[in-house]
């Protein structure tokens, strides 16, 4: 209860923020229409040459990248802000901060940033996947929805367990810099459904970079072909993940030795 | 002469040197910037299987072909970038370039033509491996290997001035973000990145031909592994030519009633 409260005012610090600052709004919008112009050319003009791709058509791939771009605005607006500055931090020994303070350390450098602009991503994808969904006329079922909702949830959290993961590892590497550059290339894997790629890549986008889980799974209960087998799975991989991000970041912790502050 | 081009030698070792001295970080970049090239091979790759074998005159092994030599145009395509010169300009940083007798513009020039030349000793294994995951149907002739290779180092210069004249905006505003990613979306469906031009529709291929971006990205690929003439080859290199003339005009004219203007706050 206490740690929802403390993300609670935090998330309320970053809205504010963000408010001071209006003109990036325009500028968020801008880019989130540029972003969306783009992946309907590209969309289209793989349209213009076949009429589905790897069993998906046009609607259902539509629902894809409303669904990508969703998590997109969820993965910029909360989760890639705070492990920027957690990197960061670690780098510049200026984690004691944070470590001093009496909440749950891994809590703490989780919920620390919010960039709200960037929740017109989230916005805009929903509105393409409800464009998407009234192409394949409303025709989802309660079910198909509740695996919808939680699968996302799924989606982020294992998102968030990878950047943590990667984050970690500047205890040990301290530049890790580029692996924000490297993440958003592969990610932009995810715009595509997963089993169009080949079998190596889709175990890579599976279980190593989380991309299936994140974007192609809630498409799959949007468009209804998840199953139940598939869902149980993301829900053990949650679970699972989750325990090794929080083991590797305690281990991390240990070894961090403040450089200055 | 004889002065510019000691300056050129000795920017271009310093950036090999310097460069060469993050090879894991250099990886992690184009590592991350391969992962897009792949998505679109597989992409069309799938649908071109589904259409029988080809669409748009591209075979999955032709789009294999085209997509690995797009990571190194698009490494070629790599210069300083008009958000560095909105901080150089904006922060003061040009101050100090400004008190050299020489302009600016070379130091940016030679800085990253000598890192090219790393990005393409490590481009080579990477591309190696591609090759063998992907099976691209590559048999260029002798003239179109020698028109590449000079296409590559012009396509180079053409985006070198092209951004430079986009960044020097920032002499006037100081909000330039929205125009550069409009430039950048502009590029990335106008030049052959996000798809070959030929897959395009026709009046975008025709209006493709009056920008710079093609001659900067899709004609070196094409001139590898597309079926160019030899007068298209020639017209191509013509076409990489004039950008450049007219670049290096433009720059050179707009640097002239810019730098009147810049007033350093800081640096």
């Amino acid at each position: 209860m206490h740690g929802l409260r403390l993300a609670f005012n935090y998330l309320r610090i970053g809205v504010l923020n963000e408010f001071q600052y209006r003109a990036n709004f325009y500028i968020q919008i801008l880019q989130t229409f540029i972003a969306l112009a783009t992946g309907l050319i590209g969309l289209n003009l793989v349209f213009s040459q076949t009429d589905q791709l790897g069993g998906w058509s046009k609607p259902e791939l539509l629902a894809v990248m409303g669904v990508f771009i969703t998590m997109g605005g969820v993965i910029r607006s909360a989760i890639q802000p705070n492990m920027e500055r957690l990197m960061e931090e670690i780098r510049e020994g200026k984690l004691d901060f944070a470590l001093t303070k009496p909440a749950d350390a891994q809590l703490l450098v989780s919920v620390r940033e919010f960039r709200f602009w960037q929740t017109v991503d989230v916005i805009t994808g929903m509105v393409v996947m409800g464009v998407a969904l009234a192409q394949m006329n409303w025709l989802i079922s309660g079910w198909s929805a509740l695996g919808f909702f939680t699968a996302i949830a799924m989606g982020a959290v294992m998102i968030y367990c990878f950047w943590l993961m990667i984050t970690t590892t500047a205890f040990w590497f301290v530049r890790v810099h580029e692996i924000a550059n490297l993440f958003e290339g592969l990610y932009a894997a995810g715009r595509w459904p997963i089993d169009i790629y080949p079998n190596w890549l889709r175990i890579g986008l599976t279980f190593l970079v989380p991309v299936a889980f994140a974007v192609t799974v809630p498409a799959e209960a949007l468009t209804g072909r998840l199953t139940f087998q598939t869902w149980i799975g993301a829900f053990v991989l949650t679970i699972v993940l989750f325990t090794i991000a929080r083991t590797i970041w305690k281990i991390g912790l240990r070894s961090y030795s403040g450089a200055s502050a | 002469m004889k002065r510019y081009f000691d300056y050129y030698r000795a920017t271009m070792k310093l950036s090999v040197l310097e460069q060469l001295q993050y090879p894991v970080a250099n990886y992690f970049y184009m590592i991350g910037m391969i992962a897009e090239p792949v998505i679109y091979m597989v992409v069309w790759s799938a649908v071109a299987r589904q259409q029988g074998g080809m669409v748009g005159g591209y075979t999955p092994g032709a789009f294999a072909a085209y997509y690995i030599v797009w990571t190194l145009v698009r490494n070629m395509n790599i210069v300083f970038t008009p958000y560095g010169w909105e901080w150089r300009i904006r922060e003061g940083q040009l101050s100090m370039s400004l008190l050299r007798p020489i302009h600016p513009l070379h130091g940016d020039v030679a800085y990253f033509a000598g890192w090219k030349v790393v990005v393409i000793l490590l481009w080579l294994p990477l591309a190696f491996i591609l090759s063998l995951i992907f099976k691209p149907e590559l048999d260029p002739t002798l003239l179109q290997g020698v028109v590449f290779f000079f296409a590559i180092w012009m396509a180079y210069l053409i985006r070198t001035m092209i951004l430079s004249l986009l960044g020097m905006v920032t002499f006037w505003t100081t909000r330039v973000s929205a125009l550069f990613e409009l430039y950048f979306a502009a590029e990335l469906i106008l030049s052959g990145r996000l798809v070959p031009l030929s897959l395009m529709p026709d009046w975008v291929q025709k209006l493709a031909w009056f920008f710079p971006f093609r001659w900067a990205f899709g004609f070196p690929i094409e001139a590898l592994v597309g079926n160019l003439s030899t007068s298209d080859l020639f017209t191509g290199l013509g076409m990489q030519l004039a950008w450049i003339l007219f670049g290096v005009i433009s720059v050179s004219l707009i640097w002239k009633i810019a730098i009147r203007r810049f007033s350093a706050v800081g640096g």
